[in-house]
């Protein structure tokens, strides 16, 4: 079974992120980088039930700057086989229909039988591109799972929406996504980080998948303008002297809060 | 034969299990009536798509296009997709609105995958400039604002749930029925579904004019209690910190943050939260942000209007009897 799981660095949510105001892109010297922890979740379930699947190969699939190599190796520590890393300049930037559309190259170059994608990451907070890749590579896709089960020609598990939980099943291959409900990735042992170091690695560009990030006749997203908020101050304060409900009572009274 | 106006918006109203729209179309339909006229797209197991639409002209839809899909309640998204694209091949709209839900997203990315179309998502606001749709956006928790358009044709916008205060005006719409060419897409198939049962009085988190969420601080399951009593005081829904949630004291549904909800209520009331950074990015939005924490240096008080530095086992009883006494 070739299972694909796609993961991507992101600013450390635990850090302050910071847009460039003239680019609009995310500034990543501004905060460490890390793996999106809920890919890291969607790798520890593919490395869970790769024990229990026939010839499982579990290969990470990454979209993002040259640099992000180091971070993406901890996905190889973590117990991944392969990482195919698709880095370059040219992609900077892109929008949502490009970057699922070189992603969607990269898993049919690659083979799979499976995708596993995290339902939204911390960064664009998007939750579309494992929808949008499904459909370029018309394959069925459950999103959203809290519960998967994986077996050689079938994926099910339970889904979550606003209006109720439902079971739901595709045949493969397909792709998946799924919440924070699954547990979080292992970390890796030294074991696992010496091992990383002679697993491989396969860096592409847009060319070698034959898409063009230039071409104009698709529509493209673009950022018209970006501005910072202004930061929140922080209004009053007070210490509890035995009166502080009273106080806050009276205040959201006169605010007509309450 | 229906001729749609120029300025179409196709908005792809949700409807709930039960047959009635979801809370969504409202805001959809009216974020659709500043930009354009709205046309509702009703998408609904055969036999079931003429239930609603009286509710989509209720909130403005000038036409209405009810399709009625093979498996529509049986297989995830394609079938909603199928009938998007008739849809908007019939109307050619200046825009497609879809609300930025599970499902909603599900359709939203498979459509623009399909169609080429440009996607934006998550959007607060819509505007109309010279070239056509913009949708405006709230990113890194509500720290920065982005405006994004397509280089050409007609964008995909996905409105994020309670962003849009605006209502269309009702009108009596025009009704007809579409006919979907099905794409034979392979998709995930529904084999059981349990709708989920409303408990409780309290509304519902998203979306909600005044929320009372508490964290860590509450230290047990039988504590948290104190968070539901000043919310039925308040009349405000229910929210809960990360730390609240892994702890097992409330259900995922119930956080608020940056892996949770996001939520810009009126009133925030945070207690015992210390305000950690994912949480912020789900709730400093608010108008006005109240904390209660015993440490005077949560970062929470750095975004709160009022803060109390105290012990919310003594601070809230206080409050609620004070509130309860002034209502009587």
């Amino acid at each position: 079974m070739r299972i694909i799981v796609l993961m991507k660095e992101v600013p450390d949510t635990y850090g302050e992120r910071k847009l460039n105001l003239e680019t609009g892109l995310a500034e990543r010297g501004a905060s460490e980088a890390v793996l999106d922890e809920i890919g890291e979740r969607a790798l520890e379930l593919a490395l869970t039930q790769a024990a229990s699947l026939e010839d499982a190969e579990i290969t990470v699939v990454s979209m993002a700057p040259e640099t992000a190599t180091a971070t993406l190796r901890k996905a190889l520590a973590m117990g991944a086989g392969k990482l195919v890393h698709i880095a370059d300049e040219n992609l900077v930037g892109a929008d949502l229909g490009l970057t699922a559309e070189v992603l969607a190259a990269a898993i049919r170059r690659t083979g799979f039988d499976l995708v596993i994608a995290g339902n939204l990451s911390t960064d664009g907070y998007g939750g579309v591109l494992p929808a949008m890749i499904a459909e370029l590579l018309g394959v069925p896709y459950a999103s959203a799972l809290t519960t998967v089960d994986i077996s050689s020609d079938r994926v099910s598990g339970t889904r979550e929406t606003d209006g109720g939980v439902m079971t739901v099943a595709a045949p493969l291959p397909a792709v998946i996504s799924i919440t924070e409900r699954f547990p979080a990735g292992r970390f890796p042992n030294f074991k696992g980080i010496m091992a990383a170091k002679k697993k491989p690695v396969e860096t592409l560009t847009a060319a070698d998948l034959d898409i063009d990030p230039e071409g104009l006749e698709t529509p493209r997203s673009i950022m018209l303008a970006v501005s910072e908020r202004p930061a929140r101050s922080a209004g009053r304060k007070i210490v509890d002297e035995g009166d502080a409900g009273e106080k806050l009572a009276e205040f959201l009274i006169q605010n007509r809060l309450a | 034969m229906t001729t749609f106006p120029e300025d179409s918006i196709l908005v792809l109203v949700e409807t709930t299990p039960s047959g009635g729209l979801a809370k969504s179309a409202a805001g959809l339909l009216g974020a659709a009536s500043l930009v354009g006229t709205p046309v509702a797209l009703l998408v609904r197991a055969p036999g079931a798509a003429a239930d609603a639409t009286q509710d989509a002209a209720s909130l403005g839809a000038k036409h209405v296009l009810t399709a009625e899909p093979e498996g529509a309640d049986l297989l995830l998204a394609v079938p909603a997709v199928d009938a998007l694209a008739a849809a908007a091949n019939l109307v050619r709209p200046d825009a497609v609105l879809i609300s930025n839900s599970v499902n909603g997203r599900d359709v939203a990315g498979r459509f623009a995958a399909r169609t080429r179309s440009a996607l934006a998502i998550d959007a607060v606001g819509v505007s109309r400039d010279d070239e056509g749709i913009v949708a405006h956006h709230s990113v890194y928790g509500g720290a920065y604002n982005v405006d994004c358009a397509p280089t050409f044709g007609a964008p995909v916008i996905t409105v994020r749930e309670g962003s849009i205060d605006v209502r269309a005006e009702p009108v009596s719409p025009e009704i007809a029925p579409l006919d979907v060419p099905p794409s034979g897409v392979p998709t995930a198939s529904i084999e059981s579904f349990e709708e989920q049962a409303v408990t409780s009085t309290r509304p519902e988190l998203r979306g909600a004019a005044k929320v009372v969420a508490g964290g860590r601080g509450l230290t047990s399951q039988e504590q948290f209690a104190l968070v539901d009593q000043l919310a039925d005081v308040l009349g405000a829904a229910v929210g809960a910190s990360r730390a609240a949630v892994d702890a097992g004291w409330v259900p995922n549904s119930y956080q608020v943050g940056q892996t949770g909800i996001s939520v810009s209520p009126q009133l925030y009331v945070a207690l015992g939260v210390s305000g950690a950074i994912q949480h912020r990015a789900g709730m400093q939005t608010a108008k006005t942000i109240v904390a209660i924490n015993k440490d005077p240096d949560a970062p929470i008080f750095e975004i709160a209007d009022f803060g109390v530095v105290g012990d919310l086992f003594d601070v809230v009883p206080q409050l609620i009897a004070s509130l309860s006494a002034r209502k009587e």
